[in-house]
């Protein structure tokens, strides 16, 4: 095994130089991973867009561009994992865009409609 | 000599079972790369010692017309052997019979092995190599899985437990290997996920490879769920003598000395570690430099490598390592790194393997993605692992040791039994950087030049505090030590530690944060 360790040992000294990491207002020298890189960055969601919590497919929409909504009216169907999800209204509001058609596969965080 | 007609038949017989999957099958199997399951046995095994049982174990599956089809071990084999001499339960899933496809007797035949191995505590060794249930045999299928899971988790933390992923490994059989102690996978042939790319694309509409979704590197890379990868099966097989060569035969055991080593001359433990904190460095070379023949395995080396975790010998012994790594994202704690350090510290803790902890560490990785990720309830396993275990535990700070990650890396508080510094050692609530800022937040602000200001407090907080003195002053470090000394000081702590004995109040089992 020692074998395979010593290669191992080699290995590491040919990876990419040095780079930056704060911590605690400390810059250390140091090597970022592939998914600490890859991480998602945050941003505050705007309730007036409406994305998709599940993959699925859009099974009926229920609404129109320019439909006046209150808080939990049902505004589409989106179809996953064989369940019928109903999208209600987060809000009373006016629809301004519906991004979808019915029959379309959307992917988790679509964005399906905005309001006004 | 009628017996003679009888022991020809028995041959007969033998050989037909052993034929597997048959010539066709075989071919397919060499195509894809892979061994077959009885080579796989012969290479894992001492020569000539295995003994195979329930060869002639037979289906009863009656539906889809399964009652025409014979199935030669119905698609697993199992038995006993020794590595390294000493006795072990194996099975190995044969993908040339059925796909290796799980039936109600393939999984009794693997139950039988399992229980053997737990009455006769003795390491139990899987290779998975199967296409998951058989589908032909319904919920009989899904029994034979639960039975196996439940089985695994009665075994869990008696006898050593090895999964070996050579193939396709889908759906609930997964979960059998997420089990077991530790994960073997192969470079383009092992392959696990709950859901194949087919449904992903389907359901999901994201197009992605089997190799990309659970291939060898991605769970040894991305998800953790391997402990050792390898580029052959040949290589595979030689990491899981090495690690039992570590590993004691059950709970009651303890593992069997190793020659006796000095350190290699090449890892001069003076000269691995700059004096400079924020200079990274290889940790490694500083556990090389204290084992014996500087002799490392280490686990899951490429998953949330800013935390090293392995086996190594100290004066023949073996002894469990875990240490910060400076050279990988400052060498934080972060969910990844605390998963994969709480595990093998219970690991350690189950076996009797004392563990020694090298510290260096900023502290915890800053960032939304961390803190919605469950941060407090993956970082809080470490100081449940280190709080609960009772083996030996020897920590050696080396530079930083910074507010809850000084606590968390097995710390005096934690029960610690030996606490050892180096002169360079730094043990303070946060670093100088960070304390000085809101120490002397006003004075700084108020500063014709705050910048010159805020490098003045910082050394002043620098020469007060960072140091190993004030935590040494309380007792919480018994014995600050010089680089060279350190070898010595580990060997002995470990040596008066032999006989260590402390209780834990009575209850049925914790409630460990996962």
């Amino acid at each position: 095994m020692s074998k395979t360790e010593n290669t191992s040992k080699s290995k590491s000294t040919d990876k990419p130089p040095m780079e930056e990491l704060v911590i605690g207002g400390a810059v250390y020298q140091t090597r970022l991973t592939s998914k600490f890189r890859n991480r998602e960055t945050w941003s505050r969601p705007d309730e007036r867009k409406i994305e998709a919590i599940i993959p699925g497919t859009i099974q009926n929409i229920m609404v129109e561009e320019g439909s006046e909504v209150t808080l939990g009216t049902p505004l589409m169907i989106l179809e996953a994992m064989k369940m019928s999800n109903k999208v209600l209204s987060p809000l009373d509001g006016i629809i301004k865009k519906i991004h979808v058609s019915v029959g379309d596969l959307v992917a988790k965080s679509h964005l399906l409609l905005e309001f006004k | 000599m009628a017996s003679t007609k009888k022991v020809q038949e028995l041959q007969k017989r033998r050989e037909q079972v052993q034929q597997g999957g048959g010539e066709k099958a075989i071919q397919k199997q060499v195509a894809m790369g892979k061994m077959t399951a009885r080579e796989r046995i012969v290479k894992l095994l001492d020569e000539r010692s295995f003994n195979e049982y329930d060869l002639f174990v037979e289906h009863e599956a009656r539906d889809f017309g399964m009652d025409q089809k014979t199935l030669h071990g119905d698609g697993v084999i199992t038995g006993t052997g020794t590595i390294g001499g000493r006795p072990v339960c194996v099975f190995a899933q044969d993908f040339t019979v059925a796909g290796g496809s799980l039936g109600n007797m393939h999984a009794r035949k693997i139950t039988k092995i399992m229980d053997h191995s737990l009455k006769m505590r003795m390491p139990l060794i899987g290779i998975n190599d199967s296409g998951g249930a058989r589908i032909q045999e319904g919920v009989n299928s899904l029994a034979g899985y639960g039975e196996i899971f439940f089985r695994n988790t009665l075994a869990s933390g008696v006898i050593p437990q090895i999964s070996v992923i050579l193939g396709p490994c889908a759906g609930g059989a997964v979960y059998s290997p997420a089990l077991t102690d530790f994960v073997f996978v192969v470079d383009s042939i092992s392959k696990m996920f709950i859901t194949g790319p087919e449904v992903i694309k389907t359901v999901l509409g994201e197009d992605i490879t089997m190799e990309e979704l659970g291939g060898a590197r991605v769970h040894s890379e991305i998800t953790g769920n391997a402990h050792f990868f390898s580029e052959t099966e040949d290589e595979c097989f030689e990491q899981i003598k090495s690690l039992l060569s570590y590993l004691p035969w059950s709970n009651t055991d303890v593992p069997a000395r190793k020659e006796l080593k000095e350190p290699l001359e090449e890892y001069d433990i003076s000269k691995i570690v700059p004096h400079e904190k924020k200079q990274p460095y290889d940790v490694r070379n500083v556990i090389r430099a204290v084992t014996d023949g500087s002799d490392f395995f280490e686990i899951q080396e490429g998953w949330a490598a800013n935390i090293v975790i392995g086996f190594g010998t100290m004066g023949g012994r073996t002894v469990g390592f875990v240490a910060n790594q400076p050279l990988v994202l400052a060498g934080v704690l972060d969910v990844d790194s605390s998963d994969k350090a709480a595990r093998f510290i219970r690991y350690c803790d189950a076996f009797n393997i004392p563990i020694v902890t090298f510290v260096d560490l900023p502290g915890y990785l800053p960032g939304v993605d961390q803190e919605h990720a469950g941060v407090i309830r993956h970082g809080a396993k470490v100081l449940y692992a280190y709080s609960e275990a009772t083996v030996p535990k020897i920590t050696l700070i080396l530079r930083k040791a910074y507010g809850g990650g000084y606590i968390a890396m097995n710390s005096r508080h934690l029960r610690a039994d030996f606490v050892f510094a180096w002169p360079d050692a730094e043990v303070a609530v946060m670093g100088p950087e960070g304390a000085a800022n809101i120490i002397f937040r006003k004075e700084i602000a108020a500063a014709e030049d705050p910048d010159e200001m805020r490098r003045q407090k910082v050394q002043e907080y620098k020469e007060k505090f960072a140091n190993p003195y004030v935590a040494a002053a309380k007792g919480f470090i018994d014995s600050v030590i010089e680089s060279w000394e350190t070898r010595k000081s580990l060997l002995h702590a470990l040596e008066v530690s032999g006989e260590k004995s402390v209780g834990m109040p009575a209850k049925k089992h914790g409630i460990p944060p996962f």
